[in-house]
């Protein structure tokens, strides 16, 4: 039993099948247009694409095949829109007894009441949305979705318009209200840290196409091309080729326009052939800082510009063996400091092997030598 | 004071008012919410009154509903009275220069509802018919108010569609407005500056109570 959503449409373009897990949080991460929000609205019965199915349970809610399209009535989902989107004219309770009307009139407040209970909002009852905060809107509009009892949970970007400190502490309250509720959640965000906090299953989209899809950790560890290691902000995304694949020590030996670099063991692309290979920017390091290992790569480097942000600093950095490319790294104030970094200066880098990740190359040669950018 | 013309306004606004609130709502939600083509056609159909002279929509009306029309003898057939200079006719004259009084302001004020909220209303499990009286009416009232008012103080206030449509007849079709342009024919001005001053007072009155109800409404209250 998983939430199967196939999609097909032309504006917006959108292509792809996605399979939710039933009881899990999934993520459905993708930068701006890329039919997040869409698939979305699908799901709960607002959109209804050129072709496709929604799924749930047994059910079938959407099948531009047979014809089948229920109303978001008969579909057992709760939304939380991106703006909450609660009746100003009406309290918080009355809110979320107007999920209620088909319940007897007498059994809706003490309902509405303990879904205000549950998602912690309870005592503000009786004060209507603009005399809330962000964060307690918030979960008024979390009240509203779950008091249906539904079994398919739809959060559309649900912390994007709260503080950063509010944010953290509804990141706490919707996952012990998951732990509870155990319901299918549907999460869809940009932001993969929020995506990484708080699902077990991420889907990667972009232009309305899957990009990737797995549990969290899987998918966030091993991206599978290049595509996916930029939306997961690896920063550096090059193409090599595999020199040779040493099985027994689980490494395969890669060149990069004449810089050997080892990396984990995949041997799915064979010696002589091409490979994407990326590297987070927090995993690009100074080669003499502490902690360096016999085997780590290293690859010099001159420094082209530097940018501090808050408490990190981030460079850009020029290969020597390959100058148009460039290197993105980030370093903290302080080693920054330390090292005396500055532009135009030379700086030898290495990266763990451990950190490397490499990965089938993408057929329009995307990532082609050409850095991320 | 013609008190029967004052008695005949008053009854012409609020047949007016009861039959084209519930029109005004439906076409102004269908207006709001519904995409197809030619809109814009439908919208300057509705708009015409508000541009036409007051002469030529009552010339068109009554050519509809007077005894060489269909519908003039279809209502004869059934009534045994013409629609044209009845108290009926006026009624449906009035609803139809009317039209654009009672629907542009709720039309605009569904509009300008959050599409969220209404979608929100769907997700909730909310009928079409739930959805416009527990979310779109409670936050289009001030439109709907407005809608009234304007209504009720142009019926009150016509003139031209109501003479060529209506005539003039005491008690039956002659209004406040052909009163006080009688009065004033005959030079009676006593007469037809009381009942200016009464229209003027009702007037007044009715729109500035409505401005008050309007931003006490739990509808206004999103925009504190």
């Amino acid at each position: 039993m998983s939430l199967r959503v196939e999609v097909r449409h032309d504006r917006p373009s959108l292509d792809m099948r996605l399979e939710l897990p039933e009881g899990a949080i999934t993520s459905v991460v993708g930068p701006s247009g890329s039919g997040k929000t869409s698939t979305l609205r699908l799901v709960a019965g607002l959109w209804t694409p050129a072709a496709g199915l929604v799924a749930f349970g047994g059910e079938t809610w959407f099948a531009s095949a047979s014809g089948v399209n229920l109303p978001p009535r008969a579909r057992s989902i709760g939304v939380v829109p991106q703006r909450y989107a609660l009746f100003p004219h009406l309290t918080a309770c009355e809110n979320v007894e107007a999920s209620l009307l088909h319940l007897p009139r007498a059994g809706r407040t003490p309902r509405a009441k303990a879904a205000l209970a549950r998602a912690h909002v309870s005592g503000l009852d009786g004060r209507y949305p603009h005399e809330l905060s962000g964060g307690q809107q918030q979960r008024v509009a979390v009240a509203r979705a779950i008091a249906r009892e539904p079994r398919v949970l739809l959060l559309d970007e649900p912390f994007s318009s709260v503080d950063r400190s509010t944010r953290k502490h509804l990141y706490g309250e919707l996952k012990l209200l998951h732990a509870e509720l155990g319901c299918t959640v549907m999460l869809v965000t940009h932001d993969l840290d929020e995506a990484a906090l708080l699902s077990s299953h991420l889907c990667l989209i972009r232009r309305g196409r899957l990009v990737q899809a797995g549990s969290t950790q899987d998918v966030l560890a091993r991206p599978a091309s290049a595509e996916a290691a930029r939306l997961l902000d690896y920063g550096n995304v090059f193409r090599a080729s595999v020199v040779s694949h040493d099985r027994a020590r689980r490494l395969s030996l890669l060149d990069w326009n004449g810089v050997r670099l080892v990396a984990p063991l995949d041997d799915r692309v064979g010696p002589g052939q091409p490979v994407d290979w990326a590297v987070s920017h927090a995993e690009v390091r100074p080669a003499d800082a502490a902690g360096q290992r016999p085997g780590d790569n290293i690859v010099p480097a001159t420094v082209r510009d530097i940018v501090t942000l808050g408490d990190d600093v981030h460079l850009r950095l020029a290969p020597d063996h390959l100058p148009a490319l460039t290197l993105h790294m980030k370093v903290s104030r302080h080693v920054a400091h330390h090292r005396h970094l500055s532009a135009a200066s030379p700086l030898r880098v290495r990266l763990t092997p451990s950190a490397l990740v490499t990965m089938a190359p993408s057929e329009d040669g995307d990532a082609g030598g050409r850095p991320h950018e | 004071m013609e008190w029967d013309a004052i008695r005949l306004s008053l009854s012409l606004a609020g047949w007016t008012l009861a039959i084209l609130m519930p029109l005004g709502v439906v076409l102004g939600r269908w207006l709001a919410t519904a995409r197809f083509a030619g809109r814009h056609w439908a919208e300057g159909l509705l708009a015409l009154p508000l541009v036409l002279p007051p002469t030529v929509l009552g010339y068109y009306l009554l050519v509809a509903m007077g005894g060489a029309s269909s519908v003039g003898r279809w209502f004869q057939a059934a009534t045994g009275t013409t629609l044209a200079f009845s108290f009926p006719g006026l009624v449906v004259a009035s609803l139809l220069f009317n039209l654009p009084f009672a629907v542009q302001p709720i039309q605009r004020a569904i509009e300008a509802i959050d599409p969220d909220v209404r979608e929100a209303a769907v997700c909730c499990g909310m009928t079409s018919w739930q959805t416009l009286l527990r979310v779109e009416l409670p936050l289009a009232w001030p439109g709907i108010l407005s809608a009234a008012v304007l209504t009720f103080a142009h019926t009150l206030g016509e003139f031209g569609v109501v003479l060529m449509v209506g005539g003039n007849i005491p008690g039956e079709t002659r209004t406040v407005a052909l009163a006080i342009y009688d009065r004033a024919q005959s030079f009676d001005a006593g007469a037809a500056g009381s009942m200016s001053l009464l229209l003027l007072v009702v007037s007044f009155v009715t729109i500035a109570v409505s401005y008050g109800l309007g931003s006490r409404l739990p509808g206004t209250r999103r925009r504190r």
